[in-house]
């Protein structure tokens, strides 16, 4: 899909600048696009530099620990087909708490364990369980505290305030992630229904 | 209130990170660079991405193609408070994180980080995941290979936060 997309940009771009006479316009953008790319790029190992330095302070402290307590009750009333004290359950609440963090690199380990402790309660290897697909709701629309990329591509372009976004995107988060959960226990109420059977 | 309070959040997070820090003891300074290590190196890896994304957008608009794609789709997406401009980045963002990356950084350099469209493309960066990307990796990574309803729920929570990213941002900075 994402190639699919970028031939799209980069064919019916050349293929509009032939139709309007201006074909070495394709040519200039293209030497432009790249500079631009690795300007933009290098601005932002500032903040990112900045902020996983910071973030690693958080890890070490224990912060996802207080974020688990939050967590916790949600992911034990989400997964009733997983028993509260099978490793799945505690995998799932740190990658949920190292998501909603930001701490990219401590939920991804932490959610493929998950996935992997899942996997063992699968009757069918091939096929994705409930819980699975609630993890993965969860996981894909997880509520974020600080979008520290954009913030910094913000700064980097001369924004007035460039945290002003945190609070938009805290309430979008919320209501996405609460459209996740309602949507994942509606389909999976459907989709029990119609084979009949508890899976 | 909402962007008051935001003022808030960076520095406040700051305080508290390093408090907790100090209060547990660890040698705050030798963690913040180990992890800022690893941050420069996940920066130098956005570079291809930004590249290539940039490139892709920049020869789109500056053909007039996106020209042509803002002028169909306005009749339909402006009366719905969408700005067509935003169009390509609401359909990168579930597949790739660096592309939409680049288109975000591409709409707030050309309209401004403080535009009402460069706003909402902010929002819109910071709120959903690469779904598509994580459900294959996810699933890949234990070889389940029917994926259920979950891409239906991941499209479905990706619809809703652009919607309500483009209502909330309208209703806050509008």
């Amino acid at each position: 899909m994402v190639n699919v997309l970028w031939l799209f940009l980069m064919l019916s771009g050349i293929v509009v600048a032939a139709y309007h006479g201006k074909v070495d316009a394709v040519t200039k953008a293209v030497l432009e696009g790249a500079k631009f790319g690795v300007e933009t790029s290098l601005g932002l190992i500032a903040i990112i530099t900045f902020w996983l330095g910071v973030m690693r302070v958080a890890q070490e402290a224990g912060l996802v620990k207080v974020v688990t307590w939050f967590v916790r009750p949600l992911v034990r009333c989400l997964f009733r087909g997983v028993p509260p004290d099978h490793p799945a359950t505690g995998a799932i609440i740190l990658n949920l708490s190292a998501n909603i963090l930001g701490l990219g690199n401590a939920a991804t380990p932490a959610g493929l364990i998950a996935m992997r402790e899942l996997q063992k309660l699968n009757p069918n290897a091939e096929e994705a369980t409930p819980a699975m697909c609630t993890f993965l709701a969860l996981n894909t629309a997880c509520i974020t505290l600080v979008p520290t990329t954009v913030i910094g591509i913000r700064a980097l372009y001369g924004s007035r305030e460039p945290a002003s976004i945190i609070g938009t995107t805290i309430l979008a988060t919320a209501i996405g992630m609460t459209v996740a959960i309602a949507g994942d226990a509606l389909l999976r109420w459907w989709h029990t229904r119609r084979r009949g059977a508890k899976w | 209130m909402v962007t008051e309070l935001a003022k808030w959040v960076i520095p406040g997070l700051l305080f508290v990170i390093l408090a907790a820090g100090f209060y547990r003891k660890i040698p705050v300074y030798e963690v913040f660079i180990s992890g800022a290590q690893e941050g420069f190196e996940v920066a130098v890896k956005t570079i291809p991405y930004l590249v290539a994304m940039l490139v892709a957008i920049n020869v789109f608009r500056s053909s007039g193609a996106m020209a042509e794609m803002v002028g169909i789709l306005q009749p339909v997406l402006s009366p719905l408070g969408v700005p067509p401009e935003v169009l390509p980045h609401a359909l990168m963002r579930p597949l790739s994180g660096g592309a939409a990356l680049g288109i975000a950084s591409d709409i707030i350099h050309t309209h401004g980080p403080d535009s009402m469209i460069g706003l909402l493309v902010s929002t819109m960066q910071g709120t959903s995941d690469t779904t598509f990307y994580v459900l294959s990796v996810y699933f890949g990574a234990v070889g389940i290979k029917r994926y259920r309803y979950a891409p239906i729920t991941g499209l479905l929570a990706d619809i809703t936060t652009f919607i309500s990213s483009v209502i909330i941002v309208g209703l806050v900075f509008g």
